[in-house]
């Protein structure tokens, strides 16, 4: 029993490791460009929903809602003043390295305006524990609308995707810019649509995560920031089952290594495991095959 | 073809003077007693993240592949170097002799893990190569926060889960302490050793970087197919790059051991943050740019503690600057703005007008 409450617990984390490698996985593959700032909206949106409850004294779903339009006018505003005018730019360094300053930038805000301390996070989620196999196995609230949450949004980005016409239309840019372009598609619309529903996702993935673990400071973000982007690596940059896929995995070897080897040696289990995958397919596991033209 | 050559010629004579004028100047600044003591401890982490900033742009300005990993290297070299000085600690009495044996050593050990990270790494291409050299880093680091290494009469004891699993004698030691790393290592460190060692990784920078073999690195960064196409053997020189990196970084790593008492391996000295940090001293210095890396580590090291009086703000200010510089230097149009309004064109402008 010990054994599948470890691989429900790994489901969940590797939700939460799905979640915000979506947000990657999609910039990346329209902009191709690592966001680093990425797990530092999460942050932000853990906190939105801290203030928004403890403070503002909101119930739980509208302060949920607050920090999804905080972070989406966060991600717009980011890609808008940081990394558009550095698309064209001469090497692929320069946008990277400025969104490491926009994550300096958000970790040193957010140490400003709710200080060093840790804080603690509320508990979001008002379902009673599932008791399974007698009282057996306990499967927490949180690991439910976890899980839950993940299959709703896989299912809805993929619809968005494949049926309508702004999901087209990244598709085609991430494809083609140019062509697309040509095509009457409004690049820079589509580009900041990516970045919005990205963070957007990052403001869902931050209220599960420190649903999870509910200690929140600024720089909860960065370490499941890297995580999640070791798992859209992982499943193959740029393609979103791939996204889930590598999320889902990594949280369950993750939570199995610290389960059975050893706790302090669980995340280089991980970048172990994402270097043997690498080495076998190099571009991930549902990565594109990148052709070479001379 | 002479008068292209007087040119690098004289650009190395620039860069290897600047480190010598400043050498100059804080030494001045040191007798005349007018440097802080915050300064004068921030001087030997300048050198070493100059001399971790010019074997990073090796890599990714010479071979042009992105490593998220240089920390690590830096890692072993410090941890390998300090394990040595504190086992030779009483064999070896003479710091000096001491401090170029652990710098041999230490610079050995990184490059050899340069050798077989390179192997599997370089085959990737691109982003995959840079979170491939970020998980190599975090291993490292990890691995160095759990192993303990102690020392009896038997020899050494190994062990990965604690000082007592090492089953040592009575009178054995334990020399590094997992999470806890090397206590004691002697501050060999100076700042005139540090500034030697910048020279020396500057010169064999720069003398890769315009012989054969680096026309040859140089040649596999601008085009691969090309250059493998006219008989450039790419795994070797793409090794032969990646592993000097290393060893230049592993350097980096003595010197900062040995300016600390105590050497622990964090996500903040060692991991990802580390690689970060050094990484932004290459791009803002200009990838390929051996000397602005210099001029980078330098100021950026410096810029915090100047904005020390700032205090709660000085990290917000020093993203702020970071965002605000690469704009400035990348963006096309900055770029463009630059060449319609910049000096040099303004001057030309008016002398042109009065020729006319």
């Amino acid at each position: 029993m010990s054994f599948l409450s470890y691989l429900i617990n790994g489901i969940s984390l590797g939700s939460v490791y799905a979640i915000i490698a979506l947000g990657y996985t999609m910039v990346y593959g329209i902009a191709k460009m690592l966001n680093f700032a990425h797990g530092d909206v999460i942050m932000i949106g853990a906190y939105v929903v801290f203030t928004a409850i403890t403070s503002m004294a909101l119930p739980v779903i509208p302060a949920i809602l607050l920090a999804v339009v905080a972070c989406t006018a966060l991600g717009v505003l980011i890609e808008r003043v940081a990394y558009r005018p550095l698309r064209n730019a001469a090497s692929p360094l320069a946008v990277l390295i400025t969104a490491i300053g926009v994550s300096y930038l958000l970790q040193n805000i957010a140490l400003l305006v709710f200080g060093a301390n840790t804080k603690s996070f509320p508990s979001v989620v008002g379902i009673k524990p599932l008791s399974l196999g007698g009282g057996a196995l306990t499967v927490s609230g949180e690991t439910i609308v976890t899980i839950l949450a993940c299959i709703v949004i896989m299912i809805g980005l993929t619809l968005f995707i494949n049926k309508t016409k702004a999901g087209q239309a990244m598709l085609a840019v991430s494809e083609d810019k140019g062509a697309a372009q040509l095509m009457g598609i409004n690049v820079n619309g589509t580009i900041a649509l990516t970045f919005a529903i990205g963070s957007a996702l990052a403001a869902i993935a931050g209220v599960l995560l420190c649903s999870a673990y509910p200690s929140l400071t600024p720089y909860t973000g960065s370490m499941p920031g890297i995580k999640a982007f070791v798992a859209a690596v992982f499943g193959g940059i740029g393609s979103i089952p791939g996204a889930m896929i590598g999320g889902i995995l990594l949280g369950v070897i993750e939570i199995f290594g610290k389960a059975y080897i050893s706790s302090q040696m669980a995340d280089a289990i991980v970048f172990g495991v994402l270097i043997i995958v690498l080495l076998v397919k190099p571009t991930g596991l549902l990565g594109k095959k990148i052709q070479e033209k001379v | 073809m002479k008068k292209k050559f007087d040119k690098t010629a004289k650009s190395n004579a620039i860069t290897y003077g600047m480190v010598i004028a400043f050498w100059v100047i804080i030494q001045i600044m040191i007798y005349t007693d007018n440097i802080s003591s915050l300064m004068k401890g921030l001087l030997v982490p300048v050198c070493a993240y100059a001399i971790l900033a010019v074997s990073l742009n090796l890599t990714v300005g010479i071979l042009g592949e992105l490593s998220l990993g240089h920390a690590g290297f830096m890692c072993v070299g410090a941890f390998a170097s300090a394990f040595f000085t504190i086992c030779m600690k009483d064999v070896i009495p003479v710091a000096g002799v001491r401090f170029t044996l652990a710098l041999l050593i230490g610079a050995a050990s990184a490059a050899v893990f340069g050798v077989l990270i390179g192997i599997p790494v370089l085959r990737l291409r691109g982003d995959y190569l840079a979170i491939v050299t970020l998980a190599f880093g975090e291993i490292i680091k990890n691995f160095m926060n759990i192993l303990f290494i102690g020392r009896d009469s038997q020899g050494l004891h190994f062990s990965t889960k604690d000082s007592v699993a090492l089953g040592l004698e009575p009178d054995g030691v334990v020399l590094l302490k997992g999470p806890q790393g090397i206590t004691g290592t002697s501050k060999d460190s100076t700042f005139t050793i540090g500034i030697i060692l910048l020279l020396i990784t500057l010169f064999i920078v720069l003398r890769l970087i315009q012989s054969r073999d680096g026309r040859a690195i140089k040649a596999i960064r601008d085009n691969r197919i090309a250059a493998e196409s006219i008989g450039i053997n790419i795994t070797k020189y793409k090794l032969m790059a990646f592993a000097i990196s290393a060893g230049l970084a592993g350097i980096g790593g003595v010197l900062y051991a040995h300016n600390l008492s105590t050497l622990t391996a964090t996500s903040k000295n060692f991991g990802y943050n580390m690689s970060i940090m050094i990484l932004v001293f290459v791009v803002l210095g200009g990838i390929g740019n051996i000397r602005g890396s210099v001029i980078a580590a330098a100021v950026l090291t410096v810029l915090p503690e100047l904005l020390r009086s700032l205090s709660d703000y000085r990290m917000l200010i020093y993203a702020i600057v970071l965002i605000v510089m690469m704009l400035f230097n990348w963006s096309p149009a900055a770029l463009e703005f630059r060449e319609r309004y910049s000096l040099k064109r303004l001057l030309h402008k008016n002398k042109a007008k009065e020729a006319a």
